[in-house]
């Protein structure tokens, strides 16, 4: 049997030459199928910290919703492969943000020695199954639950909105 | 199990590359894979972090994210849409009206 | 599997981690060959079905009187074909793309049960963890669409997209009533929730017993529409008439899958065969009782030892009748209702079947909130 560290590792490492390819491909169709990979990678992560849920809701908005919208629009416009879009001082830049990043995160992490250690699991409380999951987000959460909801049909109209064709007496 | 500061490691790792990925790239497109990235990485770091503490909860933040997320693409991609319609490109650089 | 193990362990004295070892390789081999028997199974009756609607005699040369070898030397001569790849195709997506298409209905497949005690793997987000796999075999249909550079290609995967993306939601609305009812997404625990006696009490004496719920299609008016709503999603979700704009072999020349040949085209088959059986697997379970021969009264097998067995048996009969008669059903549709427009089948899924799923699940969770019933508690 799969030991969870295996897992980790292979999880992770997908999930990581997923992302690379993502930046670095060229053509969007590329990018966005190495985004899936990714993406999957994730799935396995959570299916690894015990979130099957999550990784099942992750699979599904993701990988079944959210790339095939990007995948149907790239192949809407029917783009070509672009050129090739040359150095700039953004990338220095970016390279910049980047590193401030990692410092910022592994700066505490090596400073504190309990998030060094190995987990200790202080007796969790409950497990990330779905009825503990809806427990909490219909009790503890039940405001940001009715938020979130606001905001996804404020999107739908926005979505809508933005991409209707104008009619012809209207200037854009 | 797999120390938590792996996970955090991991998700240090994808944000950066996402951040990487935003500001060097100019295909509108790419640009919005890329805050996808930086976006699975928070959800990562939430349920990495509840796992030992109250795990549904992390779950459930990481909902939230992918909620946002949803909302995010959906009006993201309209706006490439009529953008691409205006200029007949995805880079983001073809949107300079407002430079002097 | 979870039966497997316990058993090795128990009268061989296997240990653990080989016997688990051991159960996982026996499910990844008998769901592969069930796939692949399926497969040939339901090209066989589907041409059969396809025949008798059509009047005519269909396949029956090959393996005696009923051509039931016919699918089996299509097979062969599909495997022997030259696999061509066309010169202006994105090389690798091609060759990748049947296989993305495959595992998706392949990850389905495996966490579907057939009886109490046969499943590859039971799972207990079952339904959840089904609708969301399924889901990824549509990546695979685009990558074939875009990667083979030609526009009826393109054209069929960009409706499938559409197609998948809009019926995924009233289908897993419609699946959101039964699940308010049984309160589990365990597909055996929602099964077992439609064999409960309706006294409540556990060990029952006898061979029948009225159950408390019957099969959840009849056992409430919404959940009746919700079973309806899922089929005709379904449907789409398969790509079947009168849903199959994606390949519409006489505008798109069959879509996506326009420029393969060979396996990799058997693939694309194999995998729209599998999602067949799949949907009508889970419509089967949530809605029609799972291997419940009857609708309103339960059957009381023995569940241990060599009878339990052979009860088991006689469950997954049933369960695979259930399915089987669901395909045919499909392939009856096929031949009866014209082929859609686009737009009409954007008009179907947005204007009627969610505001319709939405109404039933509303609905579901008033009348069990109410605890209004009215069919077995009537005995």
């Amino acid at each position: 049997m799969l030991s969870e560290r295996t897992a980790f590792l292979i999880f992770s490492v997908i999930a990581l030459i997923g992302a690379v390819n993502v930046i670095t491909r060229r053509h969007p169709v590329h990018a966005a199928l190495w985004l899936v990979g990714t993406f999957l990678g994730v799935a396995g992560l959570f299916l690894t910290l015990g979130a099957g849920l999550l990784g099942a809701i992750q699979v599904m908005v993701y990988a079944g919703a959210i790339m095939v919208l990007f995948l149907f629009v790239i192949l809407l416009l029917n783009l070509d492969a672009p050129p090739d879009e040359g150095l700039s001082f953004a990338r220095g830049a970016s390279l910049l943000a980047a590193v401030a990043t990692l410092a910022l995160i592994a700066l505490p992490l090596a400073r504190a020695p309990e998030l060094r250690a190995a987990a200790t699991p202080e007796s969790p409380v409950a497990d990330a199954s779905a009825g503990q999951v809806a427990n909490v987000l219909f009790t503890r959460y039940a405001l940001p639950f009715e938020v979130v909801s606001l905001l996804l049909l404020i999107a739908m109209v926005g979505a809508i909105h933005l991409a209707r064709r104008p009619r012809r007496d209207e200037t854009v | 199990m797999a120390p938590q500061s792996w996970y955090l490691i991991v998700s240090a790792l994808l944000f950066g590359l996402g951040i990487v990925g935003f500001v060097t790239r100019r295909n509108s497109l790419v640009m919005f894979m890329s805050v996808e990235l930086m976006l699975n990485a928070a959800n990562l770091v939430f349920v990495a972090a509840a796992r030992d503490h109250v795990p549904a909860r992390g779950s459930a933040c990481a909902l939230f994210v992918i909620a946002v997320a949803a909302s995010e693409v959906a009006v993201g991609l309209a706006l490439v849409l009529a953008l691409f319609r205006l200029k007949k490109s995805v880079d983001s650089d073809a949107v300079r009206e407002l430079r002097a | 599997m979870d039966t497997l193990v316990p058993w090795l362990t128990g009268a061989f004295e296997w240990a653990t981690s080989s016997a688990f070892t051991f159960s996982v390789i026996v499910a990844i081999l008998a769901v592969v060959g069930f796939v692949s028997i399926w497969a040939m199974f339901a090209v066989w009756l589907e041409r059969k079905a396809s025949a008798d609607f059509q009047v005519r005699i269909g396949p029956n040369r090959v393996g005696g009187r009923f051509g039931l070898l016919q699918t089996l030397a299509d097979g062969l001569k599909l495997a022997f074909k030259e696999d061509l790849i066309p010169g202006a195709a994105d090389k690798l997506l091609f060759a990748l793309a049947p296989a993305v298409a495959f595992c998706g209905a392949f990850a389905a497949f495996a966490a579907l049960p057939f009886s109490p005690a046969i499943s590859a793997v039971d799972l207990n987000l079952g339904v959840f963890f089904i609708v969301a796999v399924s889901a990824i075999g549509v990546i695979g249909v685009l990558m074939a669409g875009w990667s083979s550079n030609n526009k009826w290609s393109l054209y069929g995967a960009m409706r499938e997209a559409a197609q998948l993306i809009s019926y995924e939601i009233p289908s897993a609305l419609a699946l959101m009533v039964p699940i308010l009812v049984t309160g589990s997404l365990n597909l055996k625990e929602i099964v077992a929730f439609q064999c409960l006696p309706s006294d409540g009490t556990l060990d029952k004496e006898g061979l029948f017993y009225w159950s408390n719920s019957g099969w959840l299609a009849f056992y409430s008016p919404w959940t009746f529409v919700a079973f309806v709503i899922y089929y005709v999603a379904s449907l789409a979700e398969c790509k079947r008439a009168p849903f199959d704009l994606p390949e519409a072999e006489s505008e798109l020349v069959s879509g996506f899958h326009t420029e393969y040949s060979g396996m990799r085209f058997s693939f694309f088959f194999l995998e729209e065969y599998a999602m067949m059986f799949v949907v009508s697997a889970i419509a089967a379970l949530v809605f029609l009782g799972g291997w419940q021969p009857l609708p309103f009264v339960s059957l009381n097998l023995p569940t241990s030892g060599f009878l339990g067995f052979g009860a088991n048996l006689f469950y997954a009969g049933v369960f695979l009748a259930k399915a089987v008669f669901l395909v045919w059903v499909q392939i009856w549709v096929r031949w009866t209702v014209p082929r859609m427009r686009v737009d009409q089948v954007m008009v179907m899924g947005y204007k009627y079947l969610i505001p319709v799923s939405l109404v039933a699940l509303l609905m579901m969770a008033l009348y069990e909130h109410w605890d209004v019933r009215y069919l077995p508690g009537l005995f």
